[in-house]
């Protein structure tokens, strides 16, 4: 696998994702590609605008929601302080990008493959979708609470079966989960992807162990530096060890974490 | 100008070390820089045996810092003097091991094991991690535990330089580099993190799983600054300080107050080339200061 890199990179564009983006907070940032020539799908950057200082300290990692050899794509939804100073960026300032890391989703060509995301855990399905070699073999289910124009969702249902869930209250949520339930069953003997909030992972876990399905999840997970170095993103095993989410994961099988 | 340092039998190409859990064990970054180019590697602290360390979360960011609790989870002594030392530049630049145990008597045995290995060229005894129950920082803020620790590890380390890595959640940090100092230590290492702590307000917990955790990055500088340089003025052994480096001016602001070399840290995690960009700074910035030598320019700060 190709060695990650560290470089500072320009913005190419900033933009709310769709009509409704900038009132839910969600954004499409670009920026330059700093030669990264093998992205796989579910790997993901740390990005840390020059500008920060040491204020805040910390870069944020956000999965590759898609890279040609121009431009790396992330969907980035405004939550805290951080994601909420991001989207401030403009149009040609300095992004110290570092990347790209981690497992990716396994690609096994002509296995059914369904694809759950829940919210902004969309964001690796766009370049897993563009990326695979039978696209005819993969569906996608999402979850999500702001409106579907807020995400990617078209970019991938140009190319796969998909269908969403909107969320308006907590009473949607046990529909949600049958929708889930059933969406796996489906697919026993086959593969499912899962990124999303941590509840949302843990309801698709406990549907893959109880229906014997192959399922890998992509943690979110607090990190400082995202290279295996600073130890605060662990996840425990199912043997009880603390492993690094960042160069561990994020990607791990479903049956070798706790959650 | 000779960037070049001695530091108690440590032969040094420049001052820039990278401090202890900050650089994991150096080669998760051998993508973003030449490991050959620092002046030297602390590495992630070892115990005897592998430890998991705390429960998460376990890192909290901080206006311009952050906390931790990780609790020295690492992969043991033994593994790491067979799948990691091996694989690091040990021949080109000097590796320091940090060690961490929880009576005097297991310090001696982990310093023995380490000092035994050609690719360890020094000891960093860690008595002073706020993140861990036994032993830990408790062992750094008494002068009389201080001093065994030391002598433990000196008595079992052969001819290996050990360093001493110094608490700063003390009330005389003086008298304990004086206590360690006495106990045979080659040199000083600090400041180690300061204890603090951060609460969310809307859920009405910590932020760590810890509820305490060790203060580190640019937020603690003024801190190390006045340590080192109060103790670089009371021991005759070589001073290296650490907490909140961040630009070569930072650099030059700790060795001006007494220090012979530093650690880099938390700025480690801003981007993980941070310190080889900094070794290539170092150089230009101390030209455009005026620093010729840094034998001369060393405690050279003047107080009035």
């Amino acid at each position: 696998m190709p060695k990650p890199t560290c470089h500072d990179v320009s913005v190419l564009r900033i933009t709310p994702h769709g009509p409704e983006g900038l009132s839910h907070g969600l954004w499409l940032i670009e920026l330059e590609n700093p030669g990264w020539q093998t992205v796989r799908p579910g790997q993901f950057a740390m990005l840390r605008p020059t500008a920060w200082g040491f204020e805040p300290l910390w870069a944020r990692p956000f999965s590759i929601c898609r890279a040609t050899p121009e431009r790396l794509a992330f969907l980035i939804q405004a939550v805290g302080r951080g994601t909420r100073l991001l989207t401030g960026l403009r149009q040609g300032d300095t992004v110290t990008v570092w990347g790209p890391l981690g497992h990716a989703f396994n690609t096994e060509p002509g296995v059914r493959t369904l694809m759950l995301a829940g919210g902004v855990g969309i964001a690796p399905f766009v370049e897993y979708t563009a990326a695979h070699p039978t696209p005819s073999a993969l569906s996608l289910l999402f979850g999500h609470r702001p409106p579907l124009s807020c995400y990617p969702y078209e970019d991938i249902t140009r190319l796969v079966t998909a269908s969403a869930f909107r969320e308006t209250s907590p009473q949607d949520i046990p529909l949600f989960v049958a929708r889930i339930e059933e969406a796996m069953a489906d697919h026993a003997g086959g593969l499912a992807l899962a990124c999303g909030p941590t509840p949302f992972l843990r309801t698709v876990q406990k549907a893959a162990l109880k229906l014997g399905v192959r399922c890998q999840l992509s943690l979110e997970n607090r990190m400082a530096c995202g290279i295996g170095a600073c130890l605060g993103c662990v996840a425990t095993d199912t043997e009880g060890r603390h492993v690094q989410s960042c160069t561990r994961g994020p990607v791990f099988w479903a049956n070798e974490i706790t959650l | 100008m000779d960037q070049s340092v001695s530091l108690a039998g440590l032969n040094l190409k420049n001052p820039v070390m990278t401090a202890s859990g900050t650089f994991g064990y150096g080669l998760e970054f051998t993508p973003y820089g030449d490991l050959t180019a620092l002046g030297g590697i602390v590495v992630k602290g070892l115990s005897l045996k592998p430890r998991e360390g705390n429960p998460m979360p376990r890192i909290a960011e901080t206006p311009s810092g952050m906390l931790n609790a990780i609790g020295l989870q690492n992969c043991g002594v033994e593994r790491f003097l067979s799948d990691k030392l091996p694989r690091l530049p040990w021949k080109e630049t000097p590796i320091l091991a940090n060690l961490y145990a929880c009576d005097p008597e297991e310090f001696g045995r982990l310093a023995e094991l380490l000092a035994a290995e050609e690719g360890v060229a020094a000891l960093e005894v860690n008595i002073s991690c706020p993140n861990v129950k036994e032993g830990g920082v408790l062992f750094g803020q008494d002068p009389a535990q201080a001093a065994k620790v030391t002598e433990a590890v000196k008595k079992r380390c052969g001819t290996k330089p050990v360093m001493v890595k110094l608490s700063p959640n003390v009330a005389d940090i003086v008298a304990i580099a004086r206590a360690v100092e006495a106990a045979g230590a080659d040199s000083l290492s600090l400041i180690n993190t300061l204890t603090g702590m951060a609460v969310d307000v809307r859920t009405r917990k910590p932020r760590l799983a810890n509820v305490v955790g060790g203060l580190s990055g640019p937020a603690v500088k003024p801190v190390a600054l006045r340590c080192v340089w109060q103790v670089s003025r009371a021991v005759n052994i070589p001073v290296v300080g650490m907490g909140g480096i961040s630009s070569a001016m930072d650099v030059l602001e700790f060795i001006m107050v007494g220090a012979h070399a530093v650690q880099v840290g938390t700025a480690n995690f801003t981007r993980p080339d941070f310190a080889f960009r900094l070794v290539e700074d170092l150089p230009k910035v101390a030209a455009s200061m005026g620093v010729t030598s840094w034998e001369s320019f060393r405690g050279s700060l003047d107080v009035g």
